[in-house]
């Protein structure tokens, strides 16, 4: 089923010379109305009459997370604030987020890709969407729900959590189609199990919208059999209006990336240079219809591949590779995003703590925190490093919006690694 | 009632953890006087009693150690049926708030001594001193 059948089968040769129009499209409006964009073209040495096909969007100058936290909170604007209607923010930091704005006509680009999303995966305005994800500055909740409302599905927005209402209300409105993370995906596998097979009878679920976080096919198949649902994989970021970026179809092989709306490119992250299909590096997305607040060869830091073959399903838009991991050393816990500096960060505030530390990320949403501890911090009382383990534990909560544990350490007893020193060590298979 | 001087160690509980705290001491002919281990599941605080605890503390640091140096108190107490509970009452007349306490027996097994660790310590001394003369006169 297709939602925009003309758009989403275009033929290459007119999808592309669409993307190019509204690059240079995209190139002209931050140049002439966004300062900070004009100086990074200027320091590139190019302006947008240098773009002549799409290959020189190489050309451009990238935007990393680091440009949009310094251009906080509104400084990309190519208009005025009152000239936008939502604004969303990226997850995890407590300090400067990543605000993106979104004009009327950026919600409904961003809400007619995911009716394309729902749509090519059965969902019809008789069908039931419960969306399972939190509503506020996170865009999975307010972009699932707009999306789901165009197609004319009935929405639930029960938003994430309290997980007797959430069966309530799949069992009493017929809910068919789920969004959530794949954490909540596997606490409520764990409750359908427990219920048993009389309840999952009275249930009417076939399909399971999953995002938000990396997980693996085996996390997937997990899910797909406790549920009895076919889970699709969601990609999407705050920063390229969350959900929906790309998503796959009924053939599951891949997720197709809505080329009209986004230019992408493959490169490698260490020389930047651009790869070929099928090779795999970093994923870079530049907006292409985006009014209020477009991006340039944003850098998402998420490892993939183009797949050059052409899809089953007759869409022309090309597919990306399940993630397979990070160019640089975030990691998503619960849904959030959460740097090392981050926790490096609270670690330095609190006490004469040791930039020595770890961070061991294990199976069930577990976060260790290992710290070494300093000649100058102790005292020889054991109260007072119990005091200062439940001190770090508390700050670091804060900070990154999930309890870790903290062990203490002896110094010396972590290794200091050459150079960079390697900070994470995710034992989960999420890639 | 002597002051002496406890050297604080933090350990993680692992295998092998105390052995290589008595061998710094072994090898620098130390004699360990009293021990006592404090822990917390993951880790601990060891407390040791030495001859020569200047030194001791001097060698754990260079074996990259995290020791303190403190000082505690020490109540002689006669090693006999009630000797503990005559301690025990002194604590209590001088209001001492004792964070960690453990018994030192000597070879000569004539007098234990109990080891004290008070919140300022100075001021518990000057305390005792003060009542030693009182009941002088």
């Amino acid at each position: 089923m297709f939602w925009q059948k003309e758009f989403e089968t275009m033929k290459r040769d007119k999808l592309e010379k669409l993307q190019l129009k509204r690059l240079k499209e995209t190139a002209a409006l931050v140049y002439n109305k966004v300062p900070y964009y004009k100086k990074l073209f200027k320091a590139k040495g190019v302006t947008p009459g240098h773009i002549k096909t799409l290959e020189d969007i190489s050309k451009l100058p990238f935007t990393t997370r680091d440009d949009l936290q310094k251009n906080y909170p509104d400084k990309l604007l190519t208009i005025h604030h009152h000239d936008t209607m939502r604004l969303h923010t990226s997850s995890g930091t407590t300090g400067k987020p990543k605000a993106v704005f979104f004009t009327r006509k950026d919600i409904d680009v961003a809400a007619n890709n995911i009716a394309r999303c729902l749509t090519m995966t059965g969902v019809t305005k008789a069908d039931v969407l419960q969306n399972m994800m939190s509503y506020g500055l996170f865009t999975g909740g307010l972009m699932m729900h707009y999306g789901a409302e165009k197609v004319g599905a009935l929405v639930i927005p029960s938003a994430i959590g309290n997980t007797e209402r959430q069966l309530l209300l799949m069992e009493d409105f017929k809910t068919t189609s789920i969004h959530l993370t794949p954490s909540y995906a596997l606490y409520l596998s764990d409750i359908f199990e427990k219920k048993g097979p009389a309840f999952r009878k009275k249930i009417k679920l076939k399909r399971a919208y999953m995002g938000a976080e990396p997980y693996t096919e085996e996390t997937k198949k997990k899910i797909e059999k406790i549920l009895k649902v076919k889970v699709y994989n969601s990609y999407g970021l705050t920063e390229m209006n969350g959900p929906g970026v790309a998503f796959e179809c009924e053939y599951q092989n891949g997720m197709h990336l809505w080329e009209d709306s986004y230019l992408m490119e493959i490169v490698d992250p260490k020389t930047d240079r651009p790869l070929p299909d099928g090779e795999t590096g970093e994923l870079i997305l530049t907006t292409l219809t985006r009014e209020g607040m477009p991006i340039i060869r944003y850098r998402t830091r998420d490892i993939t591949a183009i797949i050059p073959e052409k899809c089953k399903c007759g869409r022309t838009h090309r597919r990306i590779m399940r993630i397979k991991g990070r160019a640089d050393d975030m990691f998503i816990m619960r849904g959030v995003n959460i740097y090392p500096q981050q926790i490096e960060r609270v670690l330095m505030s609190v006490a004469h703590v040791e930039k020595n530390y770890q961070i061991y990320l294990d199976e069930g949403d577990k976060i260790k925190v290992k710290v070494e501890i300093t000649k100058k911090l102790f005292d020889g009382n054991l109260e007072h490093l119990k005091k200062l383990q439940a001190d770090l534990t508390e700050k670091l909560r804060t900070e990154i919006l999930v309890r870790p544990s903290v062990e203490l350490v002896e110094p010396g007893s972590l290794p200091i690694s050459e150079g960079k020193a390697k900070r994470v060590f995710d034992n989960r298979k999420i890639y | 009632m002597p002051i002496l001087k406890q050297l604080s160690v933090f350990v993680q509980n692992q295998p092998g953890k105390i052995e290589r705290l008595t061998s710094v001491l072994a090898e620098n002919k130390i004699n360990i006087l009293a021990f006592n281990i404090a822990s917390s599941g993951e880790y601990g605080v060891i407390k040791i009693i030495v001859d020569k605890p200047e030194l001791a503390h001097k060698k754990y640091k260079e074996a990259g150690l995290t020791a303190y140096l403190s000082e505690v108190l020490g109540i002689v107490m006669k090693d006999k049926p009630g000797g503990l509970n005559d301690v025990a009452k002194i604590i209590a007349k001088n209001r001492l708030n004792v964070e960690n306490a453990y018994v030192y027996v000597p070879k000569s097994r004539k007098n234990a001594m109990l080891i004290i660790d008070v919140r300022d310590i100075k001021a518990v001394k000057q305390n005792l001193e003060f009542e030693k003369k009182l009941k002088k006169r």
